[in-house]
C-alpha cells in the first residue's frame, strides 16, 4: 500500500513542508517566509505541497509538525521538537553524524548524537541575535543589501574585516564605520560570517562535538560558512545539498511521521480486527 | 554678554545648546545624526544659533560631547558625555545623586557628587537590550511613530510580558503577540517594562540614591518615565530640557572655560 507522510517545520524565519512516500522518497517540498501568521503560513505551505502532486489533505496519512511554531499547526497528528527532527533528518543523509550544527534565522543549535542516532545533549543560543542568521541579515541590511544578495557578495570577498559580533544592533555602527573607512561590503560580510563561525565553534565545544560533523540550516547556503568551520575544526564536515540544507528538521519530521504511521497503522488494524 | 555652547553628537540624535553668562539657555536644537556626523554637528549648531538669534562669533567657546564629539570640528574641546550628563543634571536638579541617561543606543547609570563630579558609572554598551533602540524596534514593528509610543502604552489594560532579551528578537515577539490578538497598548507597556527592568538593574550597580534625574532622548516618553518610576519605587526628576542634558553640561563646561580664561585679563585691567 502506498502511503504519503508530511513533515512541516515552522521556523522563526522560514516555514518548510516535505511530502514523502513509503520509501522515504521526496514527493514534494515547499519553502516560504514564516511572517507572523504562523497558523496560516503552515496551512498555505502544506496546501501548496499537496496541490503540486495533485493530492488532497485526506490523501496524507500522517503529519508531523516541528519548529518554533509546531503547536500552531492545527492539522498535525503529532508535534516533535526541532532537535529531534533535525537529528533524524541529518542522520538520514549522513548516518555517521555524531555532531549536528544547525544555524537558522533566530537560533544556533548544536546537538551531540550517539551511534544509534539518538540525541545525547544539545546547546542553543536563543537569547541573543548575534550568532544567528538575523546577525547576517542585519549586517547585509545596514549595507543596503537584501538577504538574497549575501551569497554573491561573499563570493567576491578577499580579506575578511574583523567584526566583533557582540550585538546585532550595535553591529550597525561597526559596519558603517568600516564602510566609511573604505572596506568593501563583501569583506565586511565575510567578517560577519567569521564572527558567526567563532560562536558556532564555542557551541560545538560545549556539546563536546565529535566527528562526523554535519552542518545544516538556512545559513549553510552560504558555503563560505562551511569552509571556514571546516578549516577551524580541522575536520571534514558534511553539508546537505543546497536544495535540502534548510529542510533537515522538516525531512526528519516526515520520516518520523512514517515511523509513527507504521505503529499507529498496526494498532488501527488490530482495533479493526478485534 | 558672553555665550557658550555645547554640542552633543549622539548615536541617533545631535543636540546643541547655547547658554548666556547667567547659565540661561538662549538657543537649542535637535537633529538626527545620520551617517555624516561632521555635517550633523555643524547643522545642529547652526540651527541652535538661529534659535538664539546670535551670530556665530558671539559664541566664544564650544565643547563637543557624545559618541561623535571628535566630529565637532568647530569645537574648542571635547568632554565625555558621562561628565556632561552629570554636570547638566546637577545644574538643573541640584539635589541629584543618581543620573540615568537613556539614549538611542546606550543606557548609562551615573552616580554624581554635589558639583556634578562623577563618582561611578555603568553602561549598557555590549547589548542593545534595555536601550532606546528597543523602543525604536517596537516603533518600526508596530508602525507607530516614536513620539506616540509613550501615550499609547499608557492606555494599557492587561500588560503583555515580553520574554525575549535581544532587541532583534523582541521585534519578532512584538509582532507575534500582535498576531495572537493582543492589544497594541498592552504589548507596548510590556516593552517599556522590559526596558525599565534592564535599566534598573544597571542603576543598582552604581547604587540608586535620591534624587534620581532622568536624562537623554527617552525622557520624552511618558510611559518610560512611569515604568522606571514604578520599577525603582521613586520619583524621577524630568524636565522639558532633559533631552538636552548632555549638551547643557557641555555648554556649562564651555562657560567655565570662558570665565576662567578671562580672569587674568580682568586682573590686568584692574592693575
Amino acid at each position: 500500500m502506498s502511503t504519503i507522510t508530511a513533515g512541516i517545520d515552522v521556523g522563526s524565519t522560514y516555514t518548510k513542508t516535505i511530502l514523502l512516500d513509503e520509501n522515504q522518497k521526496v514527493l514534494a517540498k515547499d519553502l516560504r517566509h514564516t511572517g507572523f501568521k504562523l497558523k496560516q503560513v503552515a496551512r498555505e505551505s502544506f496546501d501548496a505541497c499537496i496541490a503540486s502532486i495533485g493530492k488532497k489533505e485526506s490523501d496524507i496519512d500522517y503529519i508531523v509538525a516541528t519548529g518554533t511554531g509546531r503547536h500552531l499547526v492545527d492539522f498535525k497528528d503529532l508535534a516533535v521538537t526541532d532537535i529531534t527532527a533535525t537529528a533524524r533528518g541529518t542522520t538520514h543523509l549522513f548516518p555517521k553524524t555524531l555532531t549536528v550544527l544547525d544555524i537558522g534565522g533566530q537560533t544556533m543549535k548544536s546537538s551531540r548524537l550517539d551511534e544509534n542516532k539518538k540525541v545525547l545533549s544539545f546547546r542553543l543560543n536563543d537569547k541573543c541575535a548575534a550568532g544567528t542568521g538575523a546577525f547576517l541579515e542585519k549586517t547585509a541590511k545596514y549595507m543596503g543589501f537584501q538577504t538574497e544578495e549575501i551569497s554573491p557578495l561573499l563570493s567576491t570577498s578577499k580579506e575578511p574585516v574583523p567584526i566583533s559580533g557582540v550585538c546585532a544592533v550595535f553591529a550597525e555602527s561597526e559596519v558603517i564605520n568600516h564602510l566609511s573607512l573604505g572596506a568593501p561590503p563583501s569583506d565586511i560580510m565575510q567578517g560577519a560570517i567569521e564572527s558567526l563561525v567563532s560562536r558556532a565553534l564555542q557551541l560545538i565545544k560545549r556539546v563536546k562535538g565529535e566527528p562526523e560533523f554535519t552542518l545544516v540550516g538556512g545559513i549553510m547556503r552560504f558555503t563560505t560558512m562551511a569552509d571556514s568551520i571546516h578549516k577551524q575544526l580541522e575536520k571534514d564536515v558534511n553539508v546537505p545539498p543546497e536544495d535540502m540544507v534548510q529542510f533537515m528538521a522538516c525531512l526528519g519530521a516526515a520520516i518520523l511521521a512514517g515511523i509513527r504511521l507504521e505503529k499507529v497503522g498496526r494498532t488501527t488494524e488490530a482495533v479493526a480486527q478485534a | 554678554m558672553a555665550y557658550a555652547a555645547g554640542v552633543d553628537v549622539g548615536s541617533t540624535q545631535t543636540k546643541a545648546v547655547i547658554i548666556d553668562e547667567n547659565r540661561k539657555i538662549v538657543g537649542r536644537a535637535l537633529t538626527d545624526t545620520g551617517a555624516n556626523v561632521i555635517q550633523a554637528a555643524q547643522n545642529c549648531f547652526a540651527i541652535a544659533l538661529k534659535d538664539s538669534g546670535l551670530p556665530e562669533e558671539e559664541v566664544e567657546y564650544v565643547i563637543g560631547t557624545g559618541y561623535g564629539r571628535y566630529k565637532v570640528t568647530f569645537g574648542n574641546a571635547q568632554i565625555t558625555e558621562i561628565s556632561c550628563h552629570g554636570r547638566g543634571a546637577v545644574h538643573m536638579f541640584p539635589k541629584t545623586k543618581t543620573v540615568v541617561d537613556m539614549g538611542g543606543q546606550d543606557t548609562k547609570a551615573i552616580s554624581v557628587g554635589p558639583d556634578g563630579d562623577i563618582i561611578d558609572f555603568c553602561m549598557n554598551d555590549k547589548c542593545a537590550a534595555g536601550t532606546g533602540r528597543f523602543l525604536g524596534a517596537a516603533s518600526m514593528a508596530l508602525d507607530i511613530p516614536l513620539d506616540d509610543l509613550g501615550p499609547t502604552a499608557l492606555k494599557y489594560n492587561r500588560p503583555v510580558k515580553i520574554s525575549t532579551t535581544c532587541t532583534v528578537f523582541a521585534e519578532s515577539e512584538v509582532l507575534s503577540w500582535l498576531g495572537k490578538g493582543k492589544k497594541i497598548e498592552d504589548i507596548l507597556w510590556g516593552v517599556h517594562q522590559s526596558i525599565a527592568s534592564r535599566s534598573a538593574g544597571l542603576m543598582r550597580r552604581v547604587g540608586v540614591e535620591d534624587e534620581v534625574t532622568f536624562t537623554g532622548g527617552v525622557t520624552k516618553n511618558v510611559a518610560m518615565v512611569k515604568a522606571l518610576e514604578e520599577r525603582l519605587g521613586k520619583q524621577l526628576n524630568v524636565s522639558d530640557d532633559s533631552h538636552y542634558m548632555g549638551a547643557l553640561g557641555a555648554s556649562l563646561f564651555a562657560l567655565d572655560h570662558i570665565i576662567s580664561s578671562r580672569t587674568p585679563q580682568l586682573e590686568k585691567e584692574n592693575a
